[in-house]
């Protein structure tokens, strides 16, 4: 047996199986729920290309090619939900992008441990807040009659602001809202980057009489700019999809204008409209230019960074 | 060391501690103000939440509102149902990625670099909404059964390569030893891998049980049994549907009465179903923070 493992490159299939038939009964349930679950949905995309009929079936139902999408492309919801869908993800991205490496940079310059202990335990807790409750309190906190930031503008003089139904809010709700939610979640990773740093470049840097400031942008920003430069490539792949929960769960019928994305019009034509195919297509569509999105990305990293996910 | 920084430290860099701490208690203030008002919010008479005289403190302090949630029959039902999706969710969540992370953790393990590749489509392209509910609905037939919040998402594919890079790390000798005493497969992964992975396990526990307790789409677009519903599915009922049908109604007695109602309801229901999640979460934090660096070393 032990002479066996070591030519671990040159085994067969064939002797592998003999030998570990019972990894592969152990594996195999797991392959039939993907097949399940996430194979044979795909295979249910050919409705994109037909006209569901349930009686009929997938399969059966009559073929129309790039009727669906066609109709999609020329309907006035096409570049209502991809403008802003391609608004929230590039507002989001501005915005939330640089706010953890920030948080942590400032996390990092604390050396009282209690304190640090305490501000990282509460930054990291909104995260675990449910979509459905953080929206919830969102729309507590922005109600035009008693909501606290409406109480605020009061306080200072201002004009109330109906947010919840202002188109021109809506995305601003949603993405500041988001880096309350997620900040210090983000940080983690940033703070897990610089645990690993060396110490001794710091004690240099103190020798040859550098500042906080001076050590936090040569010693510690570098650091960071590997995982930074990672991350952002992955959040550069999903520019073209926004969470549908937070945004269906804020959206009245009178932000639309500022509020349907992509997933949420998807929804809308399915769900409740039951346009099955219509919706699939426009799904379908969506999928792809993510992955072509993702593609792109992944190809620049490799040749920029060396960095990439497939 | 430490000490040494603080003799020579100048005085730009005391004033940067300064402005530093001053910044982080704005952060805290700014985080922890929004869920001390819903505390406060929760035991205070709900007419003076909405005149918007709560601020600070409790005003009028009371428990009816709790006592309101726990007499709700849909709020109860909806916690029962999540109780139950979110442990049998996780335990099959547990089994199904550890049966799945070994056998893929094993170099020994031909066409293991296959399965992976067919897993890891999945991550990157999937059916979408409609497609999804069609199979759903009439191949698998699990539309309005309790299933539809356990089964789909038994596997998630980013958990599965943190579980598999762990089992890596696992010292091969120690297998290699087991099999020239004769162990199986099967064997190995109960009583030498299981137990020593159990950091890696907590990590997915709660990463997974979080998941079912917040889990709000599945319920939205595949339950319209009322009995079926999850903590999730009546919050919203609760916190964002109703809202938008009173501030739609048109005034009077009557539309105030509810508002009040409705609104003493809100803050109260909110703790309750946070609760779990957040008691537990200053003592898990440290498994939480291990689970994101662990994804981390894989990227």
């Amino acid at each position: 047996m032990a002479k066996k493992q070591q030519g671990e490159g040159a085994l067969s299939f064939k002797k592998s199986l003999r030998r570990n038939w019972d990894l592969y009964l152990l594996i195999l349930p797991i392959l039939v729920f993907f097949f399940v679950f996430s194979y044979m949905p795909m295979y249910g995309i050919v409705i994109a290309f037909k006209d569901y009929i349930a009686a009929k079936g997938i399969w059966g139902s009559p073929w129309v090619g790039f009727a669906h999408f066609q109709r999609f492309f020329e309907s006035i919801y096409f570049e209502r939900t991809i403008k802003n869908t391609l608004g929230i993800s590039l507002y989001s991205l501005i915005v939330g992008f640089p706010m953890p490496i920030l948080l942590a940079l400032m996390i990092n310059e604390v050396h009282h441990l209690p304190f640090k202990r305490t501000v990282q335990t509460v930054t990291y807790a909104p995260y675990f807040i449910s979509q459905v409750v953080m929206c919830g309190m969102i729309i507590i906190f922005i109600r035009p009659d008693a909501g606290f930031i409406n109480m605020l503008l009061k306080a200072m003089g201002q004009e109330q602001i109906a947010f919840i139904i202002e188109p021109a809010w809506f995305k601003t709700i949603y993405v500041w809202s988001g880096v309350w939610q997620n900040t210090g979640w983000g940080t983690i990773i940033y703070i897990a980057a610089l645990s690993g740093l060396d110490q001794q470049m710091y004690e240099a840097a103190q020798i040859d009489g550098a500042n906080k400031i001076q050590k936090i942008w040569h010693i510690t920003l570098p650091c960071l700019m590997p995982t930074a430069i990672l991350l952002l490539i992955m959040n550069c792949g999903s520019l073209m999809s926004v969470g549908f929960e937070k945004v269906f769960l804020l959206q009245t019928p009178l932000n639309m204008e500022a509020s349907d994305v992509i997933s949420t019009y998807t929804y809308r034509a399915g769900m409740i409209d039951a346009n099955y195919s219509y919706s699939a297509a426009i799904g379908l569509f969506n999928s792809v230019i993510n992955f072509v999105i993702l593609f792109i990305v992944n190809q620049i990293s490799k040749r920029v960074s060396s960095i990439s996910l497939f | 060391m430490a000490k040494q920084n603080r003799i020579k430290s100048s005085k730009g860099d005391l004033a940067f501690d300064i402005i530093n701490y001053a910044l982080l208690c704005l952060v805290l203030l700014i985080i922890i103000y929004p869920l001390w008002f819903v505390v406060i919010a929760s035991v205070s008479d709900s007419g003076a939440v909405l005149n918007g005289q709560v601020w600070l403190f409790p005003v009028d302090f009371q428990l009816d509102a709790y006592i309101r949630v726990f007499k709700d029959s849909r709020i109860m039902r909806g916690y029962r149902n999540t109780i139950f999706y979110t442990l049998a969710g996780t335990t099959l969540n547990i089994v199904g990625t550890v049966v799945a992370a070994y056998p893929l953790s094993r170099k020994d393990f031909v066409g293991r670099n296959v399965i992976m590749m067919i897993l890891a489509f999945t991550m990157y392209f999937s059916g979408g909404l409609i497609p999804t509910y069609l199979i759903y609905k009439n191949v698998v037939h699990i539309v309005n059964t309790v299933w539809v919040m356990i089964l789909p998402g038994m596997v998630s594919v980013y958990n599965l390569i943190i579980v598999r890079t762990f089992f890596q790390g696992i010292p091969y000798d120690l297998q290699e030893a087991a099999f020239i005493d004769g162990a199986s497969n099967i064997s190995i992964l109960l009583r030498i891998i299981v137990p020593l992975s159990k950091p890696v396990l907590a990590v997915m526990v709660i990463f997974y049980g979080v998941g079912h307790w917040n889990a709000f789409f599945n319920a939205l677009i595949y339950l319209s049994k009322k009995e079926l519903a999850p903590l999730q599915l009546v919050l919203r009922d609760i916190l964002i549907t109703s809202t938008a049908s009173i501030s739609e109604g048109t005034g009077g007695a009557a539309v105030a009465d509810k508002a009040r109602l409705a609104e003493a309801l809100k803050y109260s229901v909110i703790i309750v179903s946070s609760l779990p999640v957040l008691l537990l979460y200053p003592f898990l934090q440290k498994y939480f923070v291990k689970g994101v660096m662990l994804g981390a070393v894989k990227g």
